[in-house]
């Protein structure tokens, strides 16, 4: 009940007409990524720093929330899990620019805004969860090869609406053209095992279930999933995949999204989300990204987790996320017209 | 107090005055219609070119989506929902006596974790399947056929089988109250018990059967957890993808403004269809027909008939989370934020009840005293929370709760100098705010249907004899009504402790419920380690049903029409 009382009790202060000083050492998270995942970050930070991290887990409307609360919002960072809400963000003018020689140092220029808007945190690829029993000698495909009819009745995926897809859909159309997108994914829609629903980890289970053979899903779920944080159950589901980076037919290279922050226009103290930002993409912080999540870590040479660097070498692709991320809403639109979901 | 009134020989009309009921009744109105207020601020912004695609590819597909499902659930609740409510009601078989209060236990199953239940109970792979496997011995995963629960019949299955309690609700208290008279007539004119119930029982009941059935149709509508998940998309999963996905929440304000209109004038078209069926009141003094006896074959159908749907709509989703939560705590153990969760759940689910309850019977009390269009406008629009998405709701909200923020902070540093920052927004005040506003229907329009019963000349009796309003409400209404409004009050409260997509986006920072805690889990696909808080929630929301039971077993009359919803 501390909670409820906490906010009785500034309801009652506040409206006495008594506001109450921001504390010294605070700051504050608005975040779309579920706070558990970066929990250990958090509390790293906190011990080291003696900053008590405030968070608030905001699945969507954050941005119209941070719009909404104006200035006084109390967010001083707004943490998301896809470069399209981050790249939102900063077109509604949510977000304020910041110099930091620590964040230009670690994380590569490809990777963050060159105006100091945003910067990327982790990096996950979007790849295949192959049947170890009926494809055991799968080592490499093509995201094209997807739609290859001879894979009819055998794929498995997500919503073609959840941001995972629609980023990846918007590579396709940056890269080959709206119409070339649309043929590849109603080639794919066509090769659906089930209804395009559910989560990336489905996939691995419907594997196992012997409904597909190839499920498409994020990387850092497969480190979940074996691993045995997601219990005994889902330890089963991923010893039933390998793990296939797929590539761009033209590129070579494998579609990532990345989680990122921007520190928030009326951050009430910018000064701490600077070094909080500084913390989390140092060689500490980007360790233990591998080592809670299984992400991939935005500082080159930053140690990958060993289940990850089983996949193999990732090769990002080489389409900027601000050209993909035009392609958003076109790739959204796409799914609707070819009735991915149907 | 007006002479006229007392000379009048039209005895039943009230006294004309109240008017501070009705003023009172008009500012919650208004407060209700905050969230409208939000969405045309949102909607009106305009939304470029996107309704082209819309009606295109999105709309026509939910349309029919959302036909499809508010029939199948319409049907399977209205089918269960009545058929429990009869057999209990007219008939003697063994366990009925639990059955009448097991019937309920559904309502304390939040849809969206029974569809994570049923996805992994019916998955090729989860116990169902390998349990019929082993059974046809059949070694093949892929070797049986077993029904999809991803498809628009599984949700209407699962959506109906959580759903129906609100339909078995009221139209078991209005068989409770139908006179035996009717009955025994029908029977002794040579009607079977069937043909009893179908030609006498059935058509007595059906305005109860269409508050229960509207009210579960709401729920089926908003719902998005379930919908989702399963792959249906109904207007509010396009309203939810427009925004989300779309990134449109112009767009997404105007569909949900129109789906908002749709549900209300459907509303008011289904009370105006039955706007002369005043069946119920006559039958109170009646004496209440007594259950029939049954041979073996009949008694076994009963205990069938009532068993499958409890077993479906909470049996096996508890069980299987019950399993789920006890693998969990041998393993990682309670997860020690979970009682502070289940406390926080608790004090705000109260604090809006009591609220929600009050304000209920603000409303309720001043469309009665000021019988006329501008109380009944203001019920009207105070029910308007109901008859929208939790999500869309919330967004709505977010504009003018913080815009009142900023305004009070902007006038206190101008004129004491001092910042009163986020006053709502930034504190639970915000959720306490949305929870009422989203289940306010609820106790106006059962305190509506508890006052009903009182005939006016009471009131005017205590009027002449010189009471005020609020005296008149003190000694006579309260008493007489609060029947109505408790078990109202109890909807609300496990109504709240379900809630999620308003207190997601609303919530103050370091703010978790349960509702929100299985979310978490479920989001990063980690929903079995939200098991023990998904079981939490539905525990904890066994005692309000249970209440709910036990005064719908004492107050028969007056809790029959209690959940007669505003708009």
């Amino acid at each position: 009940m501390t909670a409820s009382f906490k906010a009785a009790a500034f309801a009652a202060f506040a409206s006495l007409g008594l506001a109450l000083p921001a504390a010294a050492a605070e700051v504050n998270v608005y975040t779309t990524r579920e706070p558990g995942l970066i929990q250990p970050l958090l509390d790293a930070y906190a011990e080291k720093a003696g900053v008590k991290v405030n968070t608030v887990f905001v699945k969507e409307g954050l941005a119209e929330r941070v719009a909404a609360e104006g200035e006084n919002s109390p967010a001083d960072i707004l943490m998301t899990v896809d470069f399209g809400n981050l790249i939102d963000l900063v077109d509604r003018g949510l977000t304020q620019p910041t110099t930091s020689a620590a964040i230009e140092a670690a994380v590569p220029a490809s990777l963050r805004d060159a105006n100091g808007q945003w910067t990327a945190l982790s990096l996950r690829a979007r790849v295949l969860y192959v049947s170890k029993d009926r494809l055991p000698d799968l080592k490499a495909m093509t995201y094209e090869d997807l739609a290859d009819p001879k894979w009819k009745g055998k794929v498995c995926i997500r919503s073609g609406q959840h941001p995972y897809n629609t980023s990846l859909i918007a590579a396709v159309i940056a890269k080959d053209g709206r119409d070339a997108a649309k043929t590849w994914l109603t080639g794919l829609k066509a090769n659906l095992a089930r209804k395009a629903s559910g989560g990336d980890r489905e996939g691995a289970r419907d594997v196992l279930a012997g409904l597909c053979d190839v499920a498409i899903g994020n990387s850092y779920y497969v480190g979940l999933m074996r691993s045995g944080k997601g219990g005994p159950d889902q330890q089963k589901w991923a010893e039933a995949i390998n793990v296939v980076l797929p590539t761009f037919a033209k590129s070579g290279g494998t579609h990532v999204n990345v989680s990122g922050a921007a520190v928030a226009k009326n951050a009430p103290n910018k000064e701490q989300a600077v070094k909080l930002l500084e913390f989390l993409v140092s060689d500490e912080a980007q360790g233990l990204y591998a080592k809670a999540n299984f992400e991939y870590p935005v500082k080159p040479g930053a140690p990958v987790d060993p289940i990850l660097a089983s996949f193999g070498e990732l090769k990002v692709d080489d389409a900027s996320l601000a050209e993909i991320s035009k392609n958003r809403k076109a790739a959204s639109a796409l799914v609707d017209e070819v009735g991915f979901d149907g | 107090m007006t002479l006229a009134a007392e000379t009048s020989p039209r005895l039943n009309r009230p006294p004309r005055d109240g008017g501070r009921w009705l003023a009172a009744g008009v500012v919650i109105a208004c407060l209700t219609l905050a969230p409208v207020a939000g969405l045309i601020g949102l909607a009106s912004r305009g939304s470029g070119d996107l309704w082209p695609h819309l009606t295109a590819y999105v709309l026509p597909r939910a349309a029919w989506e959302t036909l499809q499902l508010l029939a199948g659930v319409g049907l399977v609740t209205t089918v269960v929902g009545v058929g429990t409510a009869w057999l209990v009601v007219a008939y003697r078989f063994p366990g009925r006596k639990l059955f009448e209060w097991a019937l309920l236990l559904p309502l304390a199953m939040p849809t969206y974790i029974a569809a994570f239940a049923y996805l992994d109970l019916t998955h090729p792979i989860g116990p169902v399947q390998t349990t019929l496997r082993a059974l046809l011995g059949i070694t093949d995963v892929r070797g049986l056929w077993f029904p999809e629960i991803r498809s628009m019949g599984g949700c209407v299955l699962l959506l109906g089988a959580v759903l129906y309690p609100y339909v078995y609700l009221t139209t078991r208290g209005l068989f409770l109250m139908q006179s035996s008279a009717a009955l025994e007539a029908a029977r002794t004119l040579g009607a079977g018990g069937l043909r009893t119930f179908l030609t006498v029982a059935l058509p007595l009941a059906r305005p109860a059967i269409a508050v229960g059935v509207s009210l579960a149709l709401m729920e089926a509508l908003n719902d998005i957890g379930a919908a989702e998940f399963l792959g249906v998309r109904t207007f509010t999963v396009a309203i939810y993808s427009t925004w989300v996905n779309r990134s449109s929440v112009e767009g997404a304000a105007q569909i949900a403004l129109v789906m908002i209109a749709l549900v209300l004038a459907l509303v008011a078209l289904e009370r105006w269809a039955r706007r002369r069926q005043g069946v119920a009141g006559e039958a109170r003094a009646a004496r209440r027909s007594e259950p029939r006896d049954l041979g073996p074959l009949g008694q076994t159908g009963c205990v069938l008939a009532c068993a499958a749907p409890i077993a479906l709509g909470f049996a096996a989703p508890a069980a299987y989370l019950a399993h789920a939560a006890a693998v969990r705590i041998a393993a990682f153990g309670v997860p020690p934020q979970i009682y502070g969760e289940i406390a926080r759940t608790l004090g705000f689910a109260l604090v809006a009840t009591a609220i929600a309850a009050a304000l209920g019977l603000v409303l309720a009390y001043a469309a009665r005293v000021r019988r006329g269009l501008p109380a009944r406008a203001a019920q009207i629009a105070a029910g308007v929370g109901y008859a929208m998405p939790g999500t869309v709701l919330a967004v709505g909200l977010l504009t003018p709760l913080a815009g009142f923020d900023n305004m009070v902070d902007g006038v206190a540093r101008q004129a004491l100098g001092i910042s009163t920052g986020l006053l709502i927004s930034g504190s639970g005040a915000a959720l306490i705010f949305a929870y009422v506003v989203r289940f306010l229907a609820i106790p106006s329009g059962g305190v509506d249907a508890g006052l009903a019963k009182i005939p006016l000349s009471l009131d005017h009796a205590a009027r002449t004899l010189g009471a005020r309003p609020a005296g008149v409400a003190r000694a006579l209404h309260l008493p007489l009504a609060a029947p109505a409004l408790g078990a109202a009050a109890l909807l609300v409260f496990v109504d709240c402790m379900k809630e999620l997509s308003a207190t997601l986006l609303l919530r103050p920072l370091n703010f978790e419920t349960l509702a929100t805690h299985v979310y978490g889990e479920a989001s990063r696909g980690t929903y079995e380690s939200g098991a023990v808080a998904a079981l939490a929630i539905v525990l904890v929301g066994l005692a309000p049903v249970a209440l709910i039971a036990r005064a719908s077993s004492r107050n028969r009359p007056a809790f029959a029409e209690k959940l007669a919803v505003a708009p």
